[in-house]
């Protein structure tokens, strides 16, 4: 494997596992919290309050939901990409359980960015699918998602496992661009001078707060699903540490 | 006294979340066989695997000539001849053909064709250089891959269990083979369950490691 | 200690040692050769039996039917590029080398490819003419089948070096693999497709080029990182 680096010191802090459970138990509430009142804000505001579109009328609210899950769903894989890379080349266990948890979470998130999106598309196209360039990328990365979660599931040993999921998600990483790239070629190829909904309407500010209302509120509860996961997956890679035996006593 | 060919620091190896062996230290000089004890299942293999670099699932530190074996990667490689449980035989091809691939890939082994049938015939295949290895018994496998201790220059010799699937006469040459080795300044580490006929040879016990674990978790 | 007798190879030498060891090897087990060949043919003839025989409707979806063919039949071949050296040890022979991994990849992925994905391409006319792909767009699939088959090869081949190791490889190096092949397959297609209407394909012939270039630098090393994973298990 590649040659290590020596980074500073709270670089290796952050990769005790330890380290990560106590502080993710202090920030665990804020974000959790956060993610509540900017969902219920975002959610209430964008389907209740902000001016219907003049093209697809009250349809197109559904956007408040679909695009922060697409939006999300490609980060996801982002940063189970990148904390597969940093695993590989400085062995941090936190790194390698984060991009762990992160393909369960990323691949719902997706399924939610498909469904939000065959359902859109049900009153404005009349089908449930219609192979939109985004849909389609977003399948693909669905796909992705999959292969990775099962590559994870199918090696028993839990440190190759990380390292053959965290290979993959670097390969994938590297043929997204190429990936979205080609179906974006692909659709205007097939589907000349239709008309594309899933490209944002031109948006007035009444319409675009309460989406990125929505999408922190988005971040904040990944934030908080992928702590939950990755904490529960070092209570049980650590069962064994002294640390974590205290912790499950003391309850 | 010189630096140690391969030097073991404080090694720590679980498996299936039991503690294979820890804080193992031992060093191996220039002209020593080593010997790797104790019982099936006490991580010889694993250990004999973590050495030759093939497995990177431990903590603890090697060196290789005084330098930490990561970064002496390539030196490491060439001074290094690995003999496994797989005998790494193409079955489609012969023990010749076999013998010619691993040359390849290995620099310091000899590629001369007397030097090969010689190596064949010292581990009782004369006559067979030119069969598919598939018609060969898994033994006689094992022996096309043992041949390679007679063609290799390579200093450094990780042998797991060389003496399964050979008579008695065979594993005396074997012997003598492996003490001149170390008197020509090689050395040797294996594992096997032979008495060792071999001077100066020196032990490493994973065996007591093992047992004192066996007894703390029964059923575990 | 280095004497005349010894194997002292340079890169080149490793190179074709490798290439020429994994041909023959292919070449002594001739029936594994042909399977891929004979399945690349039978899925292109589901498509007339399952949907219409109809000439024109084949000749609109022959490119595409060619190329799904020849990338399944691809990824049919692809579980074998390690197995076989993972189940006897030469792999560990060859991790223990100390020659690069990566070199000894690219000299193993080109043999797959000269055993897999070039009959393929030479056999694609066949297949061709049973679907009545229009003449013009003849040259254009073979051109596109010659680019585009050893960027297959490179990418099943990191499927295949990261699933060697698991018993149940063969169905899950497809999962890996079939959407990491898309954009060759819609490059591929649609190059097809333009020569069909009579476009320029230059455009296509780059981009493949391109994703195959990428491939040849990327790929070695990600198989290399993957089959030290797989071994170590």
């Amino acid at each position: 494997m590649a040659k290590s680096w020596k980074m500073p010191k709270w670089f290796y802090q952050l990769g005790s596992p330890r380290w990560f459970y106590d502080i993710s138990s202090r920030l665990l509430p804020w974000f959790a919290v956060a993610a509540v009142l900017l969902l219920v804000l975002g959610a209430a505001w964008g389907l209740a309050f902000a001016p219907p579109d003049y093209q697809q009328g009250n349809s197109f609210r559904i956007i408040y939901i679909h695009v922060p899950a697409a939006v999300l769903a490609q980060s996801c894989y982002m940063l189970m990409a990148v904390a597969g890379a940093i695993s590989l080349i400085w062995k941090m266990k936190v790194a390698d359980m984060v991009a762990k948890s992160c393909a369960p979470i990323g691949a719902t998130i997706a399924i939610l960015a498909l469904a939000t999106g065959a359902i859109w598309g049900k009153p404005t196209w009349g089908a449930w699918w219609v192979w939109d360039a985004r849909l389609t990328s977003m399948l693909i990365l669905l796909f992705l998602y999959i292969g990775v979660y099962t590559l994870h599931s199918a090696i028993d040993n839990e440190v190759n496992a990380g390292q053959a999921g965290a290979v993959l998600s670097l390969v994938g990483l590297v043929n997204i661009p190429i990936i979205k790239y080609s179906v974006e070629w692909w659709n205007t190829l097939h589907q000349p001078a239709t008309f594309t909904i899933t490209e944002k309407p031109k948006m007035v500010p009444e319409m675009w707060v309460p989406l990125l209302v929505m999408v922190i509120g988005f971040y904040c509860f990944f934030a908080v699903a992928l702590m939950l996961r990755t904490r529960t997956e070092i209570l049980q890679r650590e069962k064994r540490s002294s640390w974590v035996q205290q912790l499950v006593e003391g309850k | 006294m010189s630096t140690p060919l391969l030097e073991a620091k404080q090694l720590f190896c679980e498996r299936d979340e039991r503690v294979l062996f820890e804080g193992l230290d031992f060093a191996l000089n220039a002209g020593e066989v080593l010997q790797v004890e104790g019982p099936n299942g006490s991580g010889k293999t694993t250990l004999l695997r973590i050495l030759s670099g093939l497995s990177s699932a431990f903590e603890g530190d090697i060196f290789f000539q005084g330098e930490p074996v990561s970064e002496v990667r390539d030196n490491f490689l060439q001074s290094l001849l690995y003999f496994g449980h797989l005998p790494g035989v193409k079955a489609t091809l012969t023990p010749e053909e076999n013998l010619r691939w691993y040359a390849a890939l290995h620099p310091e082994t000899d590629t001369m064709r007397e030097r090969i049938l010689e190596a064949l015939e010292n581990v009782g295949l004369f006559g067979y250089e030119d069969v598919p290895c598939h018609s060969l018994s898994a033994g006689q496998n094992r022996r096309v891959s043992l041949a390679r201790l007679y063609l290799s220059h390579a200093p450094l010799w990780i042998l797991d269990e060389p003496f399964t699937a050979i008579d008695k006469k065979g594993v005396a040459a074997k012997e003598a083979l492996i003490e001149k080795h170390a008197a020509a300044g090689g050395s040797v580490i294996l594992t096997t369950h032979h008495e060792l006929a071999i001077k100066n040879l020196r032990q490493v016990n994973l065996g007591r490691i093992e047992t004192a674990e066996l007894r703390e978790q029964p059923n575990d | 200690m280095t004497n005349s007798t010894t194997s002292d190879l340079g890169l080149g030498a490793v190179f074709w040692i490798t290439l020429k060891r994994d041909l023959l090897l292919a070449f002594r087990r001739r029936n594994d050769l042909v399977s891929p060949l004979v399945f690349f043919l039978m899925v292109a003839t589901l498509f007339p039996l399952g949907v219409s025989p109809e000439p024109k409707f084949l000749s609109e979806v022959a490119a595409g039917v060619v190329w799904v063919a020849a990338l399944l039949s691809t990824l049919l071949s692809m579980d074998g590029l390690f197995r076989t050296d993972f189940d006897d040890g030469s792999l560990e022979q060859m991790l223990l080398s100390p020659q690069p991994l990566a070199l000894l990849v690219v000299a193993k992925i080109c043999a797959h490819w000269m055993i897999s994905g070039l009959p393929l391409t030479i056999m694609s006319p066949l297949l061709a003419v049973m679907l009545f792909l229009p003449d013009g767009a003849m040259g254009a699939l073979v051109v596109t089948l010659l680019i585009g088959t050893p960027t297959l090869s490179l990418i099943g081949a990191i499927g295949a070096g990261l699933t060697v190791g698991l018993r149940k490889g063969g169905v899950l190096i497809t999962l890996l693999v079939l959407p990491l092949y898309i954009p060759v397959l819609i490059f591929g297609t649609g190059a097809v497709q333009a020569a069909a209407s009579g476009l320029p394909i230059n455009g296509y012939l780059a981009i493949l080029g391109a994703i195959l270039a990428l491939g040849v630098v990327l790929a070695p090393i990600a198989v290399a990182a993957a089959l030290r994973i797989s071994v170590s298990n």
